[in-house]
């Protein structure tokens, strides 16, 4: 069938393979190797990516970071949103990336305001012995 | 009347009529909208999770702590292997799923059903390692007190330097067990079941043990739990209620009530997503064996699962960095 058409290149065409199995393998080794890289650094910890940046540890940012990158392949390859036109890849994305942000700005802003409350506002939370 | 340009289209389709909208079939792009219906539930999910991990940042539970089984290897502290092995399933099984669609761009029957089971055997380990994982969750390992004010107090010896099981300290004693029956006592109480290990055994054991001592749920600056000294500890004790082995709904030993509930709503909802995904994709597969597709001339359906099935894969990603990641 002609009308299926796959774009063979990842990474902005620094990659190219010859057909779409052999693109399908590719996106699988990367994201094996990111999943790896994810829980090498889970398990060492290295004590620099300790440090807080922007309210989050170093170390979270970067597993963000990489979680959205294999979200990334999984969507443009796996499920062909790089073969669609621009509308639909608009349609499917842009919903997404601006209600998630939205939303996970005010709540997280909220939970770290509510977090200060509990610790500083009130003389006692916790009516134990002490 | 147009309706003679209706009986023209080549096949017949239960909505849109052949038309077909940004160059996408009908079904594939219902089913893209459903999918960004249901990022957003799980989104909503996932940050609610956040909302409350940050409202009580200084006393979370740690992940590898609570997650560190490994199946065939027990007493082995393995934190993140088995959860990082599932992610590779279920990614392996979208790579299946993917090459099932491209078979089917090919017509080729054989490999789309092969590759189609795979994909449903996948599925199928996926959710039963996630039954594992809540097997050991529910059970729990090392057992806590959880006293008047709600607090989780974890065992601790310290001239050993780690985490002590309650039933390794405890002193047991016989007891007598009256049966509660309606006639005595107050009528809407009912028979509760008792711990394996009560309250006054793990006490006794305690005291005996001058090298016991425990860990609070809080945490300290570089983010380990804070162990208090022996005597802070006794004054905490003073105050337990009851012993807590594993996790429910209502409490459990790994400290935050909040964290078994988002765990269980989580996992529990996007499992249930992997199992609908594993009986679609039954169906899909007896349909593809019958030859069905064969005869309509195109594997559309194949595609559409799969992207329900990439889907599943793609909120796991999620799933996994927040639960056992961050």
């Amino acid at each position: 069938m002609a009308k299926h058409e796959h774009k063979l290149e990842i990474f902005r065409g620094y990659l190219k393979f010859k057909s779409n199995v052999q693109k399908i393998w590719g996106v699988l080794i990367f994201l094996s190797i990111v999943t790896a890289i994810e829980v090498a650094l889970g398990i060492l910890k290295p004590p620099i990516l300790m440090n807080y940046f922007l309210g989050l540890k170093l170390i979270n940012w970067i597993f963000i970071i990489l979680t959205i990158v294999k979200a990334y392949y999984i969507t443009w390859d796996f499920m062909h949103v790089r073969d669609e036109k621009p509308f639909l890849k608009n349609t499917i994305i842009l919903p997404l990336l601006i209600l998630i942000p939205f939303l996970l700005f005010i709540l997280l802003w909220e939970g770290s305001y509510i977090f200060d409350v509990m610790l500083d506002g009130l003389k006692e939370w916790d009516f134990d012995i002490y | 009347m147009q309706a003679s340009t209706l009986t023209k289209t080549k096949q017949k389709t239960w909505g849109g009529g052949g038309v077909k909208p940004l160059d996408a079939a009908y079904g594939k792009l219902m089913m893209w909208f459903f999918i960004v219906s249901d990022a957003l539930t799980f989104s909503g999910f996932l940050v609610a999770y956040g909302f409350s991990r940050f409202k009580n940042i200084d006393s979370w539970p740690i992940a590898d702590e609570v997650f560190h089984h490994f199946p065939f290897l027990h007493g082995v502290n393995a934190p993140m292997y088995y959860v990082a092995l599932m992610t590779f399933i279920l990614i392996f099984s979208s790579v299946t799923m993917v090459l099932a669609v491209d078979a089917g761009h090919n017509n080729d029957k054989n490999r789309v059903a092969f590759y189609m089971l795979l994909t449903i055997i996948g599925g199928a380990v996926f959710v039963g390692s996630q039954a594992w994982e809540w097997k050991n969750f529910i059970k729990g390992e090392y057992g806590a007190v959880e006293i008047q004010n709600g607090e989780i107090l974890q065992f601790y010896d310290i001239k050993k330097d780690k985490r002590i099981p309650i039933d390794e300290f405890a002193i047991l004693q016989s007891q007598e067990r009256i049966t509660h029956d309606d006639n005595v006592g107050i009528w809407y109480q009912s028979e509760v079941q008792l711990p394996e290990i009560n309250l006054d055994e793990v006490m006794t054991g305690f005291n005996n043990d001058l090298n016991l001592t425990v860990r609070l749920e809080k945490l300290d600056e570089t983010g380990h739990k804070i162990i208090l000294s022996r005597e802070e500890a006794e004054i905490k004790l003073s105050s337990a209620t009851r012993v807590v082995k594993g996790a429910n709904l209502i409490r459990n030993e790994y400290g935050n009530p909040l964290f078994a509930d988002f765990f269980f709503f989580i996992t529990g909802f996007h499992g249930f997503h992997v199992f609908s995904g594993v009986v679609i994709n039954i169906i899909i597969f007896i349909n593809v064996l019958l030859g069905t597709y064969e005869r309509r001339g195109h594997y559309d359906m194949v595609e559409k699962v799969g992207l329900y099935w990439h889907f599943v894969d793609l909120v796991w990603v999620f799933v996994f960095t927040f639960f056992y990641l961050v």
